[in-house]
């Protein structure tokens, strides 16, 4: 699967309340939830991205809560995947559990710029930025995740495995 | 090899037989917990699974904490969806109504999360009741899903990062100081994927609230756990309430660590993390001149009775300053009734407190204590994030139960010595 979109940069710590602000957690809806994505790091990000759309941020990305509303948010918007340096570990669960494809590179993270148009291979990890041409690996995927991405997902996976 | 508590309850809980750090391994989970924000993004996943099937419903424990009172129709919407599963499935660990309580604070005191167990919560500060010898950790709705219906949870092996605690500890200085001391040092991905092993005298001599206070903090330095060794006291206040068995562990004398760190308590005064990260500590007699508007004494960090205890001795037969709304939430009934019957509430009452029922509120900025644009409050919850209690100019520090009674009474962030 290849993802080909415009880069919104971020900076480090991006938090879960910046992703999706606990006021708007009095629902699930992805279509609500949507159009107050990523709304305290960047107030004009719901009305700017475009689907197939690329985050890309610091270190720590999805410190904080656990809410799953935060992934959700950021996959209704049309974000196809997120790159960043490192993940905080409940966000780096929750998009693998419901299919929300991220990659982790440190380098790609500093160098790739707010506007650039990026290509990512979700296969190989390899990340190349259109713009600058210049390329990057993201850190591989361990196969358990490989599979549940495969799969559509952990509640997918248990359907099509009878376990985790 | 040896072993630490973490690697010990994993062992206890797979069918793996060997494992080594950075495996992913399958986990039979002793308790799945989910709040009213949670559980219904869990139950749309369960519902769409069509596959129907609880692995042990007495497992499975909601707590609708967060919103509620509800606060507004879309939250009562969400309430009755988790009360209508919970009341379809026969899950009886239920807590809704006038049985709410901010859920980390709940659960030890009902003895449904004990030592040895490994924990799940759709909600990040389950890492709470590491504090009690447990592997507890912060997942999403959909792993708690996957929790209710095979009765198991994926975890990746984390190294372990040991933190010990020396010396005395100094006036007015508990938990929150020392887990805050810590994420200061470390920072807030300081313990990214690891588990941080809490020990030494000096956590030792602390009570099962402070220790519970800090365990809750430990995803604030980004940990997947924050453990500490159940001991007597773990054991005494455990005996009273846990259902059913459970097992004291330690880790060996040659269990492997990435880091060790110490920490000379002799040097740790009272802290505060300014905004807009946990890790922006700073110690008592530096934080200078800073006015606040409200302050908050609750949530699943500091909401217990031992925390209420500090704050009304600090705030008896004093006012509240001009200007201040001081909001009291006791964490839990049980709590509400000893502080009832303890006299606290009058305390706070009469010093110009407001005392509002066990909820999440305005840590989260749900509801009771928003902040407008511009506006300052102090808090002894555990995040401080841009927008976390209202509007995202206003701006949240944190401290522990004695630093926030005392600025109560002046309107900026004080120590207790200069109001006693
Ligand atoms: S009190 Fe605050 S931190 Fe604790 S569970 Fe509630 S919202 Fe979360």
């Amino acid at each position: 699967m290849i993802f080909k979109g415009n880069v919104f940069l971020f900076g480090d710590d991006i938090d879960t309340d910046a992703i999706i602000p606990a006021r708007y957690l009095n629902t699930s809806d992805p279509d609500e939830l949507k159009m107050h994505a990523m709304e305290d790091a960047d107030p004009e990000f719901p009305s700017k991205v475009q689907k197939g759309d690329v985050i890309v941020a610091g270190k720590n990305f999805g410190c904080g809560s656990s809410r799953e509303h935060a992934p959700i948010a950021i996959k209704a918007s049309g974000v196809s995947c997120v790159i960043a340096s490192s993940f905080a570990r409940i966000f780096f669960r929750n998009s693998f559990n419901m299919g929300l494809p991220i990659f982790e590179s440190d380098e790609a993270s500093k160098e790739i710029r707010e506007g650039d148009e990026i290509e990512v291979d979700a296969s190989s990890g390899e990340i190349r930025d259109i713009t600058t041409g210049k390329s990057y690996v993201a850190r591989p995927i361990p196969p358990f995740m490989q599979d549940l991405i495969a799969d559509g997902g952990l509640i997918e996976h248990i359907r099509k495995t009878g376990k985790i | 090899m040896g072993m630490t508590i973490a690697e010990k309850i994993l062992q206890a809980h797979t069918d793996t037989p060997e494992f080594k750090q950075g495996d992913i391994i399958r986990v039979n989970v002793d308790v799945a917990l989910a709040n009213d924000i949670t559980a219904p993004i869990a139950i749309h996943e369960f519902n769409k699974s069509a596959l129907d099937r609880i692995a042990d419903r007495s497992k499975v424990v909601f707590v609708l904490d967060h919103f509620t009172p509800n606060k507004d129709i879309a939250s009562a919407n969400q309430c009755k969806m988790v009360r209508d599963f919970a009341h379809e499935h026969d899950i009886v660990n239920l807590f809704d109504g006038g049985e709410v309580g901010v859920e980390h604070a709940l659960l030890p005191e009902k003895g449904l999360v004990l030592p040895g167990d490994f924990i799940i919560g759709a909600d990040s500060h389950t890492c709470t009741y590491g504090a009690m010898g447990a592997f507890a950790t912060g997942v999403g709705s959909t792993d708690l899903a996957a929790a209710i219906i095979t009765g198991q949870a994926w975890i990746k092996v984390p190294s372990t990062m040991k933190f010990t605690f020396v010396g005395e500890l100094q006036p007015w200085v508990g938990g929150k100081d020392l887990i805050l001391y810590l994420i200061g040092d470390i920072g807030v991905d300081g313990g990214l994927y690891h588990v941080l092993e809490i020990d030494g005298p000096a956590v030792s001599s602390l009570d099962l609230s402070n220790r519970l206070t800090m365990s809750n903090m430990a995803i604030e330095a980004g940990a997947k756990a924050g453990i500490i060794r159940a001991d007597d006291k773990t054991d005494a206040y455990v005996r009273l309430r846990a259902k059913r068995p459970y097992t004291l562990y330690e880790s060996d004398p040659d269990a492997q660590y990435v880091s060790f760190k110490e920490y000379d308590c002799a040097n740790i005064e009272p802290q505060v993390a300014f905004p807009h990260l946990p890790e922006n500590t700073r110690g008592i007699s530096e934080v200078g001149e800073v006015r606040i508007d409200q302050v908050v004494i609750g949530s699943c960090t500091n909401g217990r009775i031992e925390d209420l205890r500090i704050a009304a001795e600090i705030m008896k037969g004093n006012r509240v300053a001009r200007g201040m709304r001081c909001i009291v939430l006791p964490a839990t009934p049980e709590i509400f009734i000893a502080a009832e019957n303890e006299g606290l509430i009058k305390v706070f009452l009469e010093s110009g407190a407001i005392v509002g029922p066990p909820t999440c509120g305005p840590c989260l900025g749900g509801h009771m204590g928003i902040l407008a644009r511009g506006e300052k409050a102090l808090a002894t919850t555990n995040r401080n994030f841009v927008g976390r209690m209202g509007d995202t100019q206003s701006e949240v520090y944190l401290c522990g139960p004695a630093i926030a009674a005392a600025s109560a009474l002046t309107g900026r962030i004080s120590s207790p010595q200069e109001v006693m």
